[in-house]
């Protein structure tokens, strides 16, 4: 583990892998309510951990320096089901690179049990984790000028569903009906770093 | 239907509601949004008796044009303009008392880019996620007004304050930004960190509320390869493949893939929030607090 001061009140966490960072996200989220951490952002990522607005930056550099990387929180968090059509115009690309067939790709796709890993690109726009390493596929070389709301998407080790209309790069699998995002709705977000996601396919459903 | 409430009459190239943003969900992927000049904000709430969270306009450049169904004080700050009220020239700076139907004109900025509007009691729009604050980047909060856009107004919280005019600072002819040593410095040539701390850029016209784009020397990597994505700060110098720094402003993603090589101090973004496309531009190396 290894920390990089960012900034006048910021720290960057930075661990070896993305299941540690998750974990080591849970670790500060669980300090920061129990009151012993005061941070105002807490924002996980691909390797890294940032703490935005620490009123002791000092302190908290030496204690993360001595304390080491927690172990892997218990399996708590809340498991959402989403409902999915495997009919992306990329379905087919991405089954390819797979070796198998299409009904194969969404049999895999769909036995897979994902973790939000962080969030980013837009809000509610979760970076899932899950798929073995032999699944990574590439962005597309091209992107999409616009990527409708609800597609299901793959680029590198991860998964995305794309909250609301906009530009991707990502390779289109799929089509949920979810609500990803509503500002109106308690909590805003349906997915957030941490939770636990599987995709049931729409006949199954 | 409330009567009070602004009736836009001339909505200007680029003008929102702002406020203090929605810190405290960059996990969700939400910018933190909010006013880029926050000091000038604060000081025209204040000049009409709003608290500093109240809900302001900003504009961009070349004003804008409002016209209040009752009665209201407003207060002019930030880029200074010609302020008029019913056509007759009203103070820029102090708090301004615009009778009901009368047209409040925010002439264009004579320096700087953003000017703020207060108007007591706030600009009184549904907030989201406990901000009123548009964010250009994801879409969140009030569109930016368009003409005949009817924003609601908040009740008067307290009297104006009892002040004439209040120094604010001129925006700057050369833009001086403070950078400490950032999280990915090491991923730049040595050359390239020397080149960030010495040499002349520029403001770029390419630069908006999500950040300052630069015209200068591009700064050269050290390391190839993708960054994996990582949790961004305000005031983040950024380095894109093309070289050029960009300094994240109050729409910034929370997370990006480009390497940060220094990042600004807090105290130095509203001058950079007010700086002109064209303004000379120096990062000087600080040592971190």
């Amino acid at each position: 583990m290894r920390t990089l001061p960012v900034g006048d009140d910021a720290l960057l966490v930075e661990v070896a892998s993305g299941e540690e960072a998750q974990a080591l996200h849970a670790e500060l989220l669980r300090r920061r309510a129990e009151g012993t951490l005061r941070a105002r952002e807490i924002v996980p990522a691909a390797r890294t951990v940032l703490l935005d607005g620490l009123d002791d930056r000092d302190r908290w550099t030496a204690e993360l320096a001595s304390s080491g990387v927690p172990g892997t929180p218990a399996r708590a968090r809340e498991l959402i089901e989403l409902p999915v059509r495997y009919d992306g115009p990329d379905l087919a690309e991405v089954a390819a690179h797979w070796r198998v067939t299409e009904r194969e790709a969404a049999r895999i796709h769909a036995g897979t049990e994902f973790t939000v890993a962080f969030c980013g690109f837009a809000p509610g726009f979760g970076y899932l984790t899950g798929l073995p390493a032999r699944y990574h596929v590439p962005r597309r070389a091209t992107p999409r000028t616009a990527v409708p709301a609800g597609a299901v998407a793959l680029a590198g080790p991860y998964t995305g569903v794309y909250p609301r209309s906009s530009p991707g790069g990502w390779q289109l699998i799929g089509t949920t009906d979810a609500v990803l995002w509503d500002h109106a709705r308690v909590p805003a977000a349906l997915l957030a770093p941490g939770t636990r996601v599987r995709f049931v396919p729409a006949e199954d459903a | 239907m409330t009567d009070r409430a602004f009736v836009v009459v001339r909505a200007g190239a680029l003008t929102t509601v702002q406020d203090l943003g929605r810190p405290g969900h960059a996990h969700l992927g939400v910018p933190r949004s909010g006013v880029l000049d926050p000091p000038a904000a604060a000081l025209v709430n204040r000049l009409v008796g709003n608290p500093p969270g109240a809900a302001v306009l900003e504009t961009t450049l070349d004003g804008c044009a409002v016209r209040p169904r009752s009665a209201v004080t407003v207060a002019v700050g930030g880029a200074p303009c010609p302020v008029r009220v019913g056509g007759r020239p009203a103070a820029w700076g102090a708090p301004v008392v615009v009778p009901a139907g009368e047209l409040l004109e925010v002439g264009a900025a004579t320096a700087g880019v953003r000017s703020y509007v207060a108007v007591s009691g706030g600009i009184a729009v549904e907030p989201v996620l406990g901000s009123r604050a548009t964010d250009l980047l994801s879409g969140l909060g009030p569109a930016p007004l368009t003409d005949g856009t009817v924003l609601p107004l908040g009740a008067p919280a307290g009297p104006p304050a009892r002040v004439d005019g209040t120094p604010q600072p001129r925006p700057p002819a050369e833009l001086v930004l403070r950078v400490t040593p950032g999280p990915r410095a090491d991923w730049f040539t040595a050359q390239a960190v020397r080149d960030l701390g010495t040499r002349a850029y520029r403001v770029s016209a390419a630069s908006n509320r999500i950040g300052l784009r630069t015209e200068g020397p591009a700064l050269e990597r050290a390391r190839t390869g993708e960054l994996p994505s990582e949790g961004m700060v305000l005031g983040a110098v950024q380095v894109p493949p093309d070289g050029r720094p960009v300094v994240f402003l109050a729409d910034h993603p929370t997370t990006g893939g480009y390497p940060v090589i220094a990042v600004v101090r807090s105290a130095d973004l509203p001058a950079a929030a007010q700086a002109l496309p064209g303004t000379p531009l120096r990062f000087v190396p600080v040592r971190r607090r």
